[in-house]
């Protein structure tokens, strides 16, 4: 079969791979005819994220149909349509017992600290993704749904991941009625929280990044209020101004580990690899959002330290809120806002893009071209 | 406004939000919110019909982190270790756990071997970069303001390290073989 293959930082292409095989008696094989490009991919591709080897196959955000299954699953069949959300997880777990699917313990024997994750380097359990014709899908009865009838292919593979999380990004903020909303991030995960906080009855939605075309976007797409920090000498002082001096009641940190903004953080993450991630936009959260406010955090970082701004959380009394999305507990709600209009998952796609072509949609999504906000992989 | 009890007025009250963005409100109440409370104890809700699952076979030996009590019953199996990054790994995961900065440097080293190992077999892999010239690389740029686009410059200078880390090596081994 054909895959994308990880070379090496900024290199991959497409290789002929053995098609995987039934490993567990609840496995499937999908075969994939829809897939995404995750910012968070931009981490591997970057060769930020520990052990990532040569040869792995990424790619968390993926669609498709059951080509076989194992002999214990009982709830798909091979022609299903199926959207698999991209933790992997086992159900019965001390965790995923408490709805912590995304923290499962019984999927990752390389770390305890993450869950399983297609395409995601040996720190997330050392599975082959979906950026690939095939892909193996542990927990074939706990995991994938069916794509509903009526549910756009391409609405389906934004659920998976990036829609799902954006929304969890706003549920994290505990947002009241009236609460004024700051996004750090206009990529699909921002766009997403921030047209999510008004279903939370948020009162002003600001959002914050340096792409011009993005911000747009989130103005058109999230109805939001939207500022570039490269036009500000200090974005946190101007958050202070445009909130009288109090702050916002709620951040989000929508970039994580690659954030720019400050040239001496995003150097020692993203190209020395001395930090975990370059915590750059979730420093100007903590510094953005109010005493007592609370402080969404749904960028991806890598496991190592980074050099966050702690002890302005600790003086100002914050709400520090994180975690992996567990993607299956969002969808029902989620296909009730799609099915009513309430969120358009697709309007952010902007580039369509062959399996043979994905080194290029890596760097066009990577260097932030042709107003690329979100890829995706026609298989 | 000085710094008063009340909370600042918002350009517009929830009865004009609800008119003009679609589904304003429709979450207001937390308990239509599914991550609400985070942890929610229900074994059943995720359909899977084990208490502990069946193991999945360990075709070599899995190296696995040494805060986990036994390998988990499922485990990826993509790129088995190998050669001296291989070796770098299972040292890794053998003697450090988690908590150690010294295992993730150890890791994130032995991905750079990696990628040197994997420089001594062709062919060359592309990097994407032909699409600067098909999806407007400098347009995309150039009066843009972007804050990113100083450090772009640096991107062929990580691409290219290994490369010149090898040179430099070899340069060192066979200058000291002539001597």
């Amino acid at each position: 079969m054909r895959a994308m293959v990880y070379r090496g930082p900024y290199r991959i292409r497409i290789e002929e791979k053995d098609r995987p095989v039934v490993e567990h008696p609840n496995d499937a094989i999908v075969r994939v005819t829809r897939a995404a490009i995750c910012g968070s991919d931009l981490h591997l591709y970057h060769g930020m994220m520990p052990d990532t080897r040569v040869g792995m196959t990424f790619g968390h955000e993926f669609v498709g149909v059951v080509d076989e299954v194992g002999p214990s699953v009982q709830r798909l069949k091979p022609g299903d349509r199926v959207m698999v959300p991209f933790n992997i997880f086992c159900g019965t777990c001390f965790f995923c017992a408490r709805g912590l699917y995304s923290n499962c313990h019984n999927v990752n024997p390389n770390a305890t600290a993450v869950g399983g994750i297609y395409g995601y380097s040996h720190t997330s359990g050392g599975y082959d993704g979906g950026q690939a014709e095939f892909v193996r899908v542990p927990f074939a009865d706990v995991g994938p749904s069916l794509i509903p009838d009526w549910l756009d292919e391409d609405d389906a593979v934004l659920l998976t991941d990036a829609l799902a999380t954006g929304y969890f990004g706003a549920q994290l903020g505990g947002i009241v009625e009236g609460d004024v909303v700051v996004v750090f991030g206009a990529g699909p995960v921002g766009l997403y929280a921030a047209r999510s906080a008004w279903l939370m009855g948020a009162g002003r939605v600001i959002v914050i990044d340096h792409l011009d075309y993005r911000l747009e976007k989130a103005r058109s797409f999230a109805y939001a209020e939207t500022y570039n920090f490269t036009e500000y000498d200090d974005i946190v002082v101007h958050m202070k101004k445009i909130t009288d001096h109090l702050g916002a009641d709620v951040a989000i940190d929508a970039v994580g580990a690659e954030a720019d903004g400050n040239l001496l953080q995003h150097v020692t993450a993203a190209k020395l690899k001395l930090q975990g991630g370059s915590p750059v936009a979730l420093n100007w959260a903590i510094d953005s959002v109010r005493k007592g406010g609370t402080v969404s955090v749904m960028g991806a970082y890598g496991p190592m330290f980074s050099a966050v701004k702690f002890g302005d959380a600790v003086n100002k009394g914050l709400t520090l809120r994180m975690n992996q999305c567990p993607v299956k507990r969002q969808w029902p709600r989620l296909f009730e806002h799609v099915r009513n209009g309430y969120l358009k998952p697709s309007e952010i796609v902007t580039h369509r893009i062959p399996l043979e072509h994905i080194a290029e949609g890596y760097h066009i999504f990577s260097a932030k071209l042709d107003g690329c906000i979100k890829p995706l992989i026609v298989v | 406004m000085a710094y008063t009890p009340d909370k600042p007025k918002l350009p517009e009250s929830s009865d004009e939000l609800r008119a003009r963005i679609p589904g304003w409100g429709a979450d207001l109440d937390p308990k239509d919110r599914p991550s609400v409370p985070q942890e929610i104890f229900d074994p059943g809700f995720s359909g899977a019909h084990w208490e502990f699952p069946e193991r999945q076979p360990e075709r070599w030996p899995r190296e696995r982190s040494i805060e986990h009590k036994f390998l988990t019953p499922v485990f990826g199996t993509s790129c088995p270790p190998r050669g001296l990054s291989g070796a770098i790994r299972r040292f890794s995961y053998a003697r450090f756990s988690e908590g150690r900065a010294a295992h993730w440097l150890l890791l994130l080293a032995a991905d750079r071997v990696d990628s040197l190992e994997s420089r001594l077999r062709p062919p060359l892999t592309p990097t994407g970069t032909r699409s600067e010239l098909s999806h407007h690389g400098l347009r995309s740029r150039l009066g843009r303001n972007r804050a990113d686009a100083g450090h772009h410059l640096l991107d062929p200078v990580v691409v290219a390290a290994p490369w010149i880390i090898g040179a430099g090596l070899a340069y060192a081994v066979v200058r000291r073989i002539t001597r």
